[in-house]
């Protein structure tokens, strides 16, 4: 090895740095002593058999808290025989039917009042008040009035799970719009894009993120509304399930209704996760 | 031969008291390499700005072959310092933008854009993702997605401002070779004193308050580079440091030490 040198100081010699040097070096670990996971884990496990317990010693009346098994029971039982005239499946599948008619609506009126929000001043003055005065109200105020207008049939149920769902598509639409940078359109511009293509080829991908964000949020949103969605004249779903069971105290559907909706939210939620990540693998990589 | 030219432009954005840029003059040729330096303020992107079509100058006229700038067009391709490439989109389809937006056919348009990719010596990346490409690979994606709408102007906003100082020696090269085979002429703003000398054919300093030409330097290096020279030999040639003086001193001027 040859050292050139621009200064007059004598040039190191092999051997004199070691005095102040670490025998050898390691990348320091920072690491928990245990990952969140398994402390959830602990948690649920810890909550059933609190659950269990509970249960067993009959400190509280089955029909306020019926036993884990008792719900698993009825949970098979449900399955095969139903509950109300329909299996759990087809209680699901009409629950599940009308979320998404919903999320479908949402998206058709949703996204595009979001561009407008979020590209023109005009779309932004009309759109974003109408919404505001939307979004903070409850389903349960709004179902009157949409029972009123629009009848006790399918539409109906759909519409309340699709008014729930309308703002937050809308509002992740206009933001990721807004996110969007202007060097980014001032590029395609410049390569000759006009005014609807920087719209569909630059604008829409770029919000696309954002977009699909604001779809998992929508469908939290109108999964957590189906119970006042189908409180009128239903007679399939899973809301309806819950609500027949408790007019008869029935505990033990009431829980597993329950659970069932927790669970189907949970796996829509680890769905769409997938699918952002399969659509914008770009997403938090720019 | 068309020009790329600004008569007399003020720039003066809406708001603000002092004019951003009063009365500067600039003109283009096709196979010039015409760079823009100054201090912070001086008013070079808002130049570029006005060039692209993007910025409307409060005062003087901006035209390309005679006819007014209204807008922005593919007759001024404009790279920024940020990529601004579209991550959803592959290397390839990035480059090929441009065709895509005038409807060319796919199979002419992948042929096409791996020509540029080639051009850039981005040869076999045509199928990466953006965020797979590191910064200097980037900016060649971005420049080669400029020429594809195949421009008689490019327009850089210090494209190798973001870029570190090694990756950003060899991209140098990498646009002169660009300039030189695309016979395009360049307007280009940037910070860097060596970069300016090692690529422009004229330089023009501009210093701010509001925002005027002080200077304007006719220089050759980059077609000694253009003509066989090697760049490190240029670079060492005496004449390139008295220049780098010069320069540097017209950039300071005026300004209390």
């Amino acid at each position: 090895m040859s050292v050139t040198s621009y200064n007059e100081r004598p040039a190191i010699k092999a051997g004199e740095t070691d005095a102040i040097s670490v025998p050898w070096s390691r990348p320091r670990p920072k690491r928990s002593w245990i990952s969140s996971r398994a402390v959830s884990a602990v948690t649920i496990l810890v909550v059933l058999a609190a659950w269990a317990l509970s249960a067993r010693l009959q400190l509280v009346s089955p029909v306020f808290l019926p036993s884990p098994a008792a719900v698993w029971t009825k949970f098979i039982v449900v399955i095969k025989d139903g509950f109300v005239d329909a299996t759990l499946f087809q209680h699901v599948v009409a629950s599940l039917g009308r979320v998404f008619a919903a999320l479908l609506a949402a998206i058709v009126i949703g996204v595009p009042v979001g561009l407008a929000i979020g590209i023109s001043t005009v779309g932004r003055g009309i759109f974003d008040p109408l919404l505001e005065f939307l979004r903070p109200i409850p389903p349960l105020a709004y179902l009157p009035l949409v029972i009123i207008w629009f009848g006790i049939g399918e539409p109906s149920k759909i519409l309340v799970i699709a008014i729930a769902m309308l703002a937050p598509v809308a509002l992740s639409t206009a933001s990721g719009v807004r996110g969007v940078s202007k060097e980014r359109i001032d590029a395609a511009r410049s390569l000759g894009a006009t005014n609807r293509q920087v719209v569909r080829h630059v604008i829409l991908p770029s919000a696309l993120p954002s977009i699909l964000t604001g779809l998992r949020i929508a469908l939290g949103a109108g999964w957590s509304t189906l119970v006042a969605a189908e409180l009128v004249a239903a007679t399939r779903g899973l809301g309806f399930m819950i609500q027949s069971a408790a007019q008869f105290l029935v505990t033990d559907v009431v829980v597993m209704g329950i659970l069932v909706i927790a669970t189907i939210a949970f796996v829509l939620e680890f769905i769409i996760r997938r699918i952002e990540r399969q659509l914008v693998p770009w997403a938090g990589r720019e | 031969m068309p020009h790329l030219v600004l008569d007399k432009v003020s720039v003066h954005y809406d708001g603000q008291v002092a004019p951003a840029v009063e009365r500067v003059s600039i003109d283009v040729a096709k196979g010039d390499f015409v760079v823009l330096v100054g201090r912070s303020g001086c008013g070079k992107t808002s130049l570029l700005n006005v060039a692209a079509g993007l910025v409307e100058p409060a005062r003087g006229v901006a035209t390309t072959g005679g006819r007014p700038i209204t807008g922005p067009g593919s007759d001024r391709a404009v790279v920024f310092q940020n990529d601004a490439l579209f991550p959803w989109l592959t290397a390839r389809e990035n480059v090929a933008f441009a065709l895509r937006l005038r409807g060319v056919p796919q199979a002419e348009r992948a042929r096409r854009a791996d020509e540029l990719l080639a051009l850039v010596k981005l040869d076999g990346a045509g199928d990466k993702r953006i965020w797979e490409l590191s910064g200097g690979m980037r900016q060649r994606v971005g420049l080669a997605r400029a020429l594809a709408a195949e421009p008689e102007f490019l327009l850089l906003d210090e494209p190798l401002g973001a870029l570190d100082a090694l990756t950003r020696e060899r991209m140098q090269t990498t646009l002169l070779d660009l300039w030189t085979a695309a016979k395009v002429g360049v307007l280009m703003v940037t910070h860097g004193i060596e970069e300016a000398l090692v690529l422009a054919t004229r330089i023009i300093v501009l210093a701010p308050g509001p925002g005027h030409v002080v200077r304007t330097f006719e220089t050759g290096f980059s077609r000694r580079y253009a003509s066989g020279e090697a760049i490190r030999a240029i670079k060492a040639d005496p004449a390139f440091a008295a220049a780098r003086g010069d320069l540097t001193d017209a950039i300071f001027e005026g300004e209390a030490a």
